[in-house]
């Protein structure tokens, strides 16, 4: 488990991490908190010719809120969305799912862009993205774009990023006031990656679900929103029978892949379950948001 | 006696370096000049090599050696050697250093290659050629015995190794008179032991005093010792192997020989420069050995009643590709499977059955959680059938206390008769289940149910056989300065020998458990012995530590005596010192007491049997003996996830004399985490061509802290009359009862589903099948 040679470079601007990609496309890796890069390197699954490492540019490490957007730079650690305060007011649903994303070492190291750039089916924090509609700012040396996050997962471990694109910021709408939101994950053991997650959010008002969010991890070879499911949500104004029709809606549509650890099957009922018990805990947070605790 | 240390809860001399870092492990070894060991193994399950070219990898600048089973001495072409046969072991194959011509598992070494780093010698890996041709993968046990789809080993005809009968009493006659059988197929999967330390050797060679000397993260250092010496030829004095500090061993590191244990000796005698390699952790999941497929066949036979008339077990032991090891997991399942219970008539019956799979050997438990898996299921099924409590049916089976020695009328894995020493089986069965609340249970349940809740109790009995012979031999010397030191040839490997061992020391000779310093594992500090296994090193060895111990205090006695004009019973060992008992002043230190016996001029009188303060001493059980206990535990089951969550886990635990509760209580809660882990989380999956599906802690789930629930330790104490000290070995009792347990508990928990577990272990999808299928049954 030692990995075959490769060349490390570690530039101090964004300027110049964009110049080494620029120049060596495929070949080359970036390397964030290394939590997913590293084991791919020392099984020799990954054989980058360069690795560039972006840990020492300090420009990439801001969390700020702007226009009502949480922008989360590239060296930002997982760990910072537990710690910080204003993450759980801004996107709760970040703070939510963080702690289901391995351990507290791994969340020291790992960081939030490259949790996304990996892009793991399995993945929270892809879920997240995906259920709010996260928006993802890739730059290169020819330009910047931003890219929704429904549109950035393209397949299990690869995304719209192209060889040359460093994602710079993922980009978060800070939650409306009436909703409430809620993150529920299986998985065999705390902290490894969910045999089934659902990341659920619920707009409250007139004692009814008015707007609903749904994505699923390790449901699909993407993390999925599931707009079927969300619209049962709101159109029956009986909550019950609303979780009803979007559980079904979610074991209906859902297609996992089996592996050692969850067939299919399972993973579609698990799918099933946590929708009903992330729609329940967020329906009962956005009323409490909301100020209203009637029926 | 001032102070007694035995039985008190000591923390632990070793803890001290170990926490800040300053273990010596394999790794740790530093020598100038040393080379790099990696090993490239085959990604086949079962194939024919056809051809190895190494040629471009010794092309490489950074590489010095690499060898293919052609560039072994002669002694080293051969099968390496059979550690444990048996009559009914009709083909013991044992595994090659390097394959030959075949490869019988993911992971079998095939060449061996030597560089300046470990990198490069990965690197020199993917330059070897070599052109296999796959065969049909043996991989199914059951189709295995059978002789398909191929055969292991071509040349004997069979997949069979072994096929074995034990028989107590007349079980047909038995079965004919029933009231009541009960039949089932029972599986356990696979599983390994995963220490946090992986395997690991470094050798060098000494040219001109032509040592060798070897560090191997090794349960055995000193039979590697003798076979190392054997293989190449040299005196066992010139032959030095040292377990140094070894991270977890739990039975995969007694083996004698791993291929890279003779390799990595050969490279460094070969290239005269030091060699290391370390395994590294995907090795470590095909290349360390494996334990616990079995298939069992199994019925009990009752009385209305629900007294035990019978018990049969006809199984499938899957030895994985070799059977270097001989049937010991095989043999101490069925001998294990009775328990604490009277069975008149019992028929064991079982095939040992070649794989292409990692080889087989003990694992913590050793075929112990496979026999009581089956017992007490067995037990469980028999009360439901009979309508009958499931305490109620293990009280009417107890062997009682009077009956002691109690022969159970097998023979064992010693190959001596299975007799029982002593134990109170009922008492702690009552105990465990006052102690989870067993009689208010159905209330205490109702009252979860109301709350939407799905909890189960469960429990079970087991008794663990431990502290098996031949021997074990220790040398206790007092130095001048007053300090003892200690030199056993067990190894440790996490036990707390450092500290138990020493607190039998401090016991006898009245000095500070502190200034015990306690060698394990250095054949150069003690030469004889055979290893750390089947829970006997306190036992064991802890006597021969008492004996030697006890031999220099009387020593001290006598030398003293002279010293301070007294007579020798009128002396007391206490606070390193000898003192004349009642007149305080009198006395004379330990270190002066050694000092004197061992003077520079005049004469040593005969009855000091030699010089020094020093004395050796072994110890030879005339057979092993029996440990007990019952765990007994409260599961919430989630049926919805398909999860699980432990509210309590007690165990009442009987090891006779309790040397150290507090080491005592880390062996069994470090026994019960890996029984859960082995019960519920961790899997060892292959496909249909006999590859690994989870052969990373990614997919290889050992429990952290989160899943495991904090233990409860009571201690019974019924000593062994077998040694000098009445312990009894308590390294297993931890493990063996998990997996009955967690069974009878998720059941207990879905009562309202007609659900048996007779599968571990478990996991969420496996359950979460269950579910659905009782679901569907039960309208
Ligand atoms: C024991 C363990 C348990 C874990 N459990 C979980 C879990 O439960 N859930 C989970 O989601 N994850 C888990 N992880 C993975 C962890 O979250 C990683 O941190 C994450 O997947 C990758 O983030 P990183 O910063 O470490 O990226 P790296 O490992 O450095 O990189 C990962 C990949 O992303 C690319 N990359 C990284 N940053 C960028 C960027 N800014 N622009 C372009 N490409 C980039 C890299 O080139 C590489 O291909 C676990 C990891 C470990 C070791």
């Amino acid at each position: 488990m030692k990995p075959p040679v490769f060349d490390y470079q570690d530039p101090a601007s964004v300027e110049e991490a964009l110049e080494l990609l620029a120049r060596h496309g495929a070949a080359a890796k970036v390397l964030a908190g290394g939590q997913s890069l590293m084991p791919l390197l020392n099984l020799r699954l990954a054989r980058p010719e360069v690795v560039v490492d972006i840990n020492r540019i300090d420009a990439l490490d801001y969390l700020t809120e702007e226009s009502g957007w949480l922008r989360v730079g590239a060296r930002v650690r997982q760990r910072r969305l537990e710690r910080e305060a204003e993450v759980r007011r801004m996107v709760p649903l970040l703070t939510e799912a963080v702690r289901f994303v391995g351990h507290p070492q791994i969340r020291n190291r790992g960081t939030v862009c490259g949790s996304l750039a990996h892009a793991d089916p399995a993945a929270e924090l892809p879920a997240v993205a995906v259920a709010v509609g996260a928006r993802l700012v890739a730059r290169s040396r020819s330009g910047v774009r931003e890219i929704p996050a429904e549109e950035f997962f393209t397949g299990p471990l690869t995304t719209a990023l192209r060889p040359d694109e460093l994602l710079a910021e993922a980009r978060f709408p800070c939650t409306g006031p009436d909703w409430g939101w809620a993150f529920l994950e299986v998985s065999n053991r705390h902290g490894d990656y969910a045999l089934c997650a659902v990341a659920a959010g619920v707009r409250a008002g007139d004692g009814r679900i008015q707007d609903a969010r749904l994505a699923y991890a390790g449901a699909g070879p993407v993390p999925v929103r599931l707009r079927e499911a969300e619209a049962a949500l709101v159109e029956h104004s009986d909550l019950e029978e609303g979780i009803r029709a979007a559980s079904a809606e979610a074991r209906r549509v859902l297609q996992p892949d089996g592996d050692l650890h969850a067939s299919s099957e399972f993973r579609r009922h698990l799918a099933a379950v946590l929708t009903a018990r992330t729609v329940r805990l967020a329906w009962t947070r956005a009323r409490t948001r909301s100020g209203g605790a009637h029926a | 006696m001032a102070t007694r240390w035995l039985g008190a809860p000591i923390k632990r001399n070793e803890d001290p370096r170990l926490l800040v870092g300053q273990g010596l492990f394999v790794d740790d070894v530093q020598l100038p000049g040393m080379l790099h060991a990696a090993v490239l193994r085959s990604p086949h399950a079962h194939a024919r090599i056809r051809r190895i070219d190494v040629r471009r990898a010794l092309e490489h600048p950074d590489v010095l050696l690499v060898l293919t089973h052609g560039d072994l001495p002669p002694s080293l072409r051969e099968p390496l050697p059979k550690l444990i046969p048996h009559p009914d072991l009709k083909h013991h194959k044992t595994q090659y250093a390097l394959a030959p011509d075949k490869v019988r598992h993911v992971g079998e070494p095939v060449a061996f290659v030597v560089a300046t780093s470990r990198y490069a010698a990965e690197d020199a890996l993917e330059l070897v050629e070599v052109d296999y041709e796959p065969l049909p993968a043996v991989v199914d046990l059951e189709e295995a015995a059978a002789g398909r789809p191929a055969l292991v080993h071509e040349d004997i005809g069979t997949n069979v190794a072994a096929h074995s009968v034990q028989r107590v009493g007349d079980y047909e006659a038995a079965r004919a008179r029933a009231d009541l059988v009960v039949a089932r197929r029972f599986v356990v999967d696979r599983g390994c032991a995963s220490p946090i330390e992986t395997r690991g050797v470094v050798a060098q060679w000494d040219p001109r005093a032509r040592q060798l000397t070897v560090w191997d993260s090794t349960q055995a250092p000193i039979p590697i010792r003798n076979g190392l010496a054997a293989l190449f030829g040299l005196a066992q004095k010139d032959v030095r192997v040292i377990a140094p500090d070894v991270g977890g061993g739990f039975g995969p590191k007694i083996m004698m020989f791993y291929p890279e244990e003779v390799l990595v000796p050969l490279a460094a005698m070969r290239l005269g420069r030091p060699v290391k390699w370390i395994e590294d952790r995907r090795e470590h999941f095909v290349a360390t050995n494996h334990e616990r497929t079995q298939i069992h066949d199994a019925e009990i036979a009752l009385d209305r009643e629900g007294r035990i008339l019978g018990v049969r077990t006809v199984f499938l032991h899957d030895a994985g590709a070799y059977i270097p090891y001989g049937l010991i997991v095989p043999i101490v399942a069925e001998c294990t499977l009775p328990g604490p219970y009277r069975i008149p008539n019992y028929h064991a019956e079982f095939r040992a059955v070649f794989t292409n799979k990692t080889i087989v050997s003990p694992y913590r438990g050793a075929g112990r959680p496979h026999g009581v898996f089956v017992m007490e299921r067995l037990l469980d099924l028999a009360a439901r059938e009979l309508g009958m409590d499931r305490a109620e049916i293990r009280r009417r089976n107890f062997i009682q206390p009077h009956e002691f020695p109690y022969d159970v009328g097998l023979i064992y894995q010693d190959n001596a008769p299975l007799v029982y020493d002593s134990g109170n089986y009922p008492a702690a069965l009552e105990r465990a289940l006052e102690e989870v609340g067993y009689c208010r249970w159905p209330e205490e349940k109702a009252r979860y149910r109301a709350q939407g809740r799905r909890v189960g109790l469960g429990f079970a009995c087991y008794v663990e056989g431990s502290g098996i012979g031949p021997y074990e031999g220790c040398r206790v010397t007092v130095e001048p300065s007053g300090k003892v030191y200690v030199a056993t040839g067990v190894g440790t490997q996490g036990q707390g020998h450092a500290t138990s061992l020493a607190q039998v020391v401090a016991e006898a000779l009245g000095v500070d458990v502190g200034d015990v310093h306690v060698v394990t594992g250095d054949t150069g500090a003690f030469g004889w012995g055979t290893g750390t296994f089947a829970s006997r090193a306190a036992v064991v060895a802890g006597s021969a530590v008492h004996l030697a111990a006890q031999a220099v205090r009387q020593k001290a006695l006598q030398v003293a005596a002279s010293l301070l004009e007294a007579s020798p019973e009128d002396l007391e060992l206490a606070d390193g010192r000898v003192r004349v008992r009642g007149a305080p002043s009198r006395s004379v230190s330990l270190g002066e007491v050694a000092r004197a016996a061992n003077p520079l001029r005049g004469v040593i009188p005969a009855e000091w049997e030699g010089p020094g303060l020093e004395a050796t001493r072994y110890f030879a059980p005339p057979r092993g003996t029996f440990s007990h206990g019952v765990h007994a535990a409260l599961v919430e089951v989630d049926p919805e996830t398909a999860t699980l969550r432990f509210l309590r886990y007690v165990v009442v635990h009987d090891c006779g004399t309790v040397l150290n509760p507090l080491i005592l209580d880390g062996q069994i809660h470090g026994g019960v985490a890996q029984g859960i882990g082995g019960s519920f989380f961790e899997r060892l999956v292959y496909d249909d061509s006999g590859q690994l599906l989870s052969g990373s802690f990614m997919d290889f789930h050992i429990p952290t802290a989160v899943e495991i629930p904090e233990v409860e330790v009571i201690h019974q104490e019924t000593p062994s009359p077998l040694n000098p000290i009445g312990a009894k070995g308590a390294g297993e009792g931890g493990v063996i009862p998990v997996p009955a347990l967690l069974a009878q508990a998720i059941e207990d928990a879905l009562d309202d589903l007609e659900l048996e577990i007779l599968r571990m272990p478990l996991h969420p999808d496996a359950l979460f099948e269950l579910i659905q299928k009782a679901s569907r049954r039960t309208p």
